[in-house]
């Protein structure tokens, strides 16, 4: 259930708005490159191996 | 080498290969804390005689801020031993963790000012401990140009490491402003070692579980970032090797 934040319910949730969806991008942020590079090189060091066969 | 020394981890692949079956652990401390801490914090937690609801935003505030500062000092540890024992796990280490630093430096001075507008009437004054986290946060922004902008990667770590020690003056004096500084808005530290100067016991708990949360935050994003600038670092030197084939 929702506290009663009185007259200062904006700022506060402004706050934790804020914050947690800054945390969520930087979270999301590293996972997407995370996934990227893991592709990218998994790619590269097949290709190796084929150039190397 | 011993096989209980630190240094075995400089080693890229018994990095990953720790790194990988930690990760899963430290991700889910990480969601543990930090729900169990936010919740009991925005949840359970009383309203202030004075700042009423907006304490709740110490429960941000504190611990981003404590990160904010922590993660260049542990840049500062990294950017030292690259200097001295020339890993370069310690290097991308440290890159890895500045862009988490800057974003905890951002909630820190973002909370701080949205606490500040009506609690002091204002949302920013030039206060020792404001100011020396605001230059913080522009090294931050410095050290990770500085390392997109050098393309051969042992350059770019030396550069950077030195950029970190002299940007470590600033993270320590963000640290201990409000000791040796008493002029300003800024309020003493939250946390103390003697319980006396401590928050509230109804703030205390849920505040060092939401620390706890931080930190474990931070600790996972770095080992995932830094898994990730070792792949960068072998998908470059394959990409090398093609082109000169």
């Amino acid at each position: 259930m929702m506290p009663d934040l009185g007259k200062y319910a904006a700022t506060v949730l402004l706050a934790y708005g804020v914050s947690l969806g800054l945390i969520a991008a930087l979270i999301a942020a590293s996972l997407l490159r995370s996934a990227r590079l893991r592709r990218a090189l998994a790619r590269a060091e097949a290709e190796v191996r084929k150039s190397k066969a | 080498m011993h096989p209980m020394s630190i240094w075995r981890y400089a080693n890229p692949v018994e990095f990953l290969r720790v790194s990988g079956a930690a990760l899963p652990w430290f991700w889910a401390g990480t969601a543990l804390c930090l729900a169990t801490g936010l919740a009991w914090g925005f949840f359970g937690t009383p309203d202030d005689y004075r700042q009423g609801s907006t304490v709740k935003i110490l429960f941000l505030h504190v611990p981003a801020a404590l990160m904010a500062i922590n993660a260049w000092l542990m840049m500062l540890a990294a950017s030292l031993i690259w200097i001295i024992r020339r890993h370069h796990v310690s290097a991308l280490a440290a890159r890895a963790a500045a862009p988490v630093g800057a974003v905890m430096t951002v909630i820190a001075l973002f909370t701080g000012a949205v606490w500040g507008q009506p609690m002091w009437g204002t949302w920013w004054v030039w206060d020792p401990r404001l100011t020396s986290f605001f230059i913080l946060f522009v090294f931050y922004l410095g050290y990770i140009a500085l390392w997109n902008a050098i393309d051969e990667p042992d350059r770019a770590a030396d550069l950077t490491a030195v950029l970190c020690l002299v940007g470590s003056v600033f993270a320590l004096l963000s640290r201990y402003a409000v000791f040796f500084w008493s002029q300003g808005l800024h309020q003493g530290p939250s946390l103390s070692l003697d319980r006396q100067e401590n928050v509230d016991n109804a703030f205390y708990w849920p505040l060092l579980i939401c620390i706890a949360g931080f930190i474990l935050l931070f600790l996972s994003l770095v080992l995932l970032r830094t898994r990730t600038e070792i792949r960068a670092r072998r998908l470059r030197a394959l990409q090398n090797l093609q082109a000169r084939a």
